[in-house]
């Protein structure tokens, strides 16, 4: 250490004890680059450095080194990786109480801490705090407002005071032009979840002992397992600011305190309930059951006629177009194939039209769109006029009455026609009409097997009755369709019976 | 001032960045910038010999980790002195 040169007239005879120096949290020596290992990459008398100082020294104090890790930003202290010894992690532009999210969840164990600029904060990941503060996420959020986006040379951040100059509001900020500053610690303590809100500023000594002592609660509070935490530092960037250090630290007491108050917005406890809690389980143990449910219903050594089978199914919604879909994808995984199942319905829920495209293939599937199914199942005239002009040279059509209507004509497809609904309505439900069709689909093309549809039907209905009915309406589609192609009824495109 | 002075500050030329705030924050106004030049090509804060309290502002002050360290005169032994624990432990502050 250098320290001796400077240092004169030590009283040889007394003894002085060490009471304040480089905390443990840094690394004796920094790695970013080989011949500045001793400085950190900040400008001389940038607020970074003082708010890292603040929170290693809290850190250490409250022994939780071995415990952290740290989230850093994009933006000056994107480095932060470089100084601090503990678990660190550096994410996208705004994203770091998302990414803290999952850490703390993952490992709850953990103190993890969310280190944020004003242009991270405020602008990019605006989304990303407001929620995380929300769901009281037990996280830790270091929030250095410097009022300007420094990392980028100088642009205007929400943050930036009404008139400011930066690059992009070079003759100051205009709130007509530009709004007002935004409050995050404000805005924040609005939600009901945070634990804790403070607003501090490195502008002076009394102030940078306020702000080591909300840093230290902060991280005191997540270490007894309270919720979302949030200290926001009023914090000088002589750089851009375009001052040198000591006219900056004074333009946070005097520029930005008025602004932005100082305050604790909020410091109570909450207990969030948490009575509706999920079973928890394991990955291991959901993968096997998965693995268990999968080898059960594997339905091993059937041969498919074809390499790849694309199926669009359209109807009304509530006519059980998207779940049939999905029935045929399982059935399809079940029986080894690659399957793509996609729905398309409109912002209807009910009572709009719905569509959706099953891929069934021996391949991997490249698009799940089919642009040329090459079957469509029609639950109603809207829908077999819509899309059978789309349907694949040599295609099948289902449609879900029980004849075409007069003035259509569809050349190139084999028409099958089935009222499926007044059967369905017949057997006890109109809503089995889905499974009529699939039925009708498994009969005249033979794609799936319907020992495989009854496994998935199992699996899907819990209610016995339900499950009888949809073996009886299974059923009924098979046998409709045997019957018609028996007396020959099956309609060509031409209107003569096959 | 009669004796030697409660406090003293090392300052760390390698680590230091010559911003000035530590000598702008120091109640006693102890610490001055060096004339001279550092490697770095700024002139280092220095500790003038006089009157530190060891109070610690300049420390907080501080942007850089490890630039500076302050030391208080140690309360004339009762019993053993305490050791000083490599790294430094901190004290509180004010
Ligand atoms: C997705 C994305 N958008 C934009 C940028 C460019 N960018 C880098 S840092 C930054 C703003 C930094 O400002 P702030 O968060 O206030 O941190 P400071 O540098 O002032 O500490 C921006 C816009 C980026 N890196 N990534
Ligand atoms: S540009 Fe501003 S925020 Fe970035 S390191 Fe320099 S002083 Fe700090
Ligand atoms: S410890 Fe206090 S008195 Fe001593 S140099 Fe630092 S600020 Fe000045
Ligand atoms: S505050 Fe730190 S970096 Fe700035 S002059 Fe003093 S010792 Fe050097």
């Amino acid at each position: 250490m250098a320290e001796q040169d400077v240092i004169l007239e030590e009283p040889k005879t007394d003894k002085y004890e060490v009471v304040h120096s480089k905390s443990h949290l840094f690394y004796p020596e920094y790695e970013r680059k080989s011949d500045l290992k001793h400085q950190t990459h900040y400008c001389p008398g940038c607020g970074h450095g003082v708010a890292h100082k603040l929170i290693a020294e809290a850190l250490q104090e409250l022994k939780l080194q071995d415990q952290t890790i740290l989230v850093s930003p994009v933006g000056c202290s994107v480095f932060a990786y470089y100084y601090f010894d503990v678990g660190n992690v550096q994410v996208a532009h705004g994203r770091a109480p998302a990414a803290a999210t999952g850490l703390k969840r993952a490992c709850p164990d953990k103190i993890v801490i969310a280190y944020q600029g004003d242009g991270d904060l405020a602008a990019i990941g605006t989304a990303e705090i407001v929620h995380a503060a929300n769901r009281g996420e037990k996280i830790s959020v270091f929030f250095v407002n410097n009022a300007i986006y420094g990392m980028t040379g100088g642009q205007m951040a929400p943050t930036t005071l009404v008139g400011q100059r930066s690059t992009t509001s070079p003759w100051g900020r205009r709130p007509v032009n530009e709004g007002f500053p935004l409050h995050m610690a404000e805005m924040l303590s609005s939600l009901e979840a945070p634990v804790y809100i403070e607003r501090v500023a490195l502008s002076d000594n009394k102030n940078i002992m306020k702000a080591r002592r909300a840093v230290r609660k902060a991280l005191e509070l997540q270490r007894d397992g309270a919720g979302f935490t949030f200290v926001e530092i009023l914090s000088p960037c002589p750089t851009i600011w375009g001052k040198d250090p000591i006219e900056a630290r004074k333009w946070v007491g005097e520029k930005m305190i008025p602004s932005f108050p100082l305050n604790v917005f909020r410091d109570k406890k909450i207990e969030i309930p948490n009575n509706n809690v999920p079973p928890h389980k394991t990955v291991e143990e959901i993968v096997e059951g998965e693995r268990k449910v999968a080898r059960e219903g594997m339905v091993h050594g059937r041969s498919h006629h074809f390499q790849h089978l694309g199926i669009k199914i359209a109807g009304f919604g509530g006519q059980g177009v998207l779940l049939l879909g999905q029935l045929l994808a399982e059935m399809g995984m079940r029986e080894g194939l690659e399957v793509s199942w996609l729905p398309s319905y409109g912002p209807e829920m009910r009572s709009g039209s719905a569509h959706c495209h099953v891929c069934l293939s021996k391949d991997r599937i490249g698009s799940p769109v089919l642009s040329r199914p090459d079957v469509l199942i029609a639950m109603n005239e809207i829908s077999l006029r819509k899309f059978a002009s789309q349907i694949a040279p040599g295609g099948t059509i289902i449609y879900g009455r029980e004849r075409l209507p007069d003035d259509l004509s569809i050349p190139n497809a084999q028409v099958v026609c089935i009222p499926a609904s007044e059967i369905a309505d017949k057997l006890g439900s109109a809503k089995v009409a889905n499974v009529v069709m699939m039925g009708a689909l498994l009969e005249e093309t033979e794609c799936l097997s319907s020992e495989t549809a009854m496994k998935v039907l199992e699996a899907k209905v819990k209610n016995l009755a339900l499950l009888e009915l949809d073996r009886k309406a299974l059923d009924a589609g098979r046998v409709y369709i045997d019957h018609t192609v028996a007396i020959g009824a099956v309609t060509q495109a031409d209107g003569f019976a096959q | 001032m009669a004796g030697p002075a409660r406090g003293k500050v090392a300052v760390d030329v390698e680590e230091c960045k010559g911003c000035g705030l530590c000598v702008e924050s120091c109640p006693p106004k102890c610490l001055e910038l060096s004339p001279e030049l550092s490697h770095y090509g700024v002139h280092p804060a220095r500790y003038t010999g006089h009157d530190c309290t060891g109070c610690g502002i300049c420390f907080y002050c501080c942007p850089e980790p490890g630039a500076i360290t302050v030391f208080r005169l140690a309360a004339p032994p009762k019993a053993a002195p305490v050791p000083v624990p490599a790294g430094g432990e901190h004290a509180p502050a004010l």
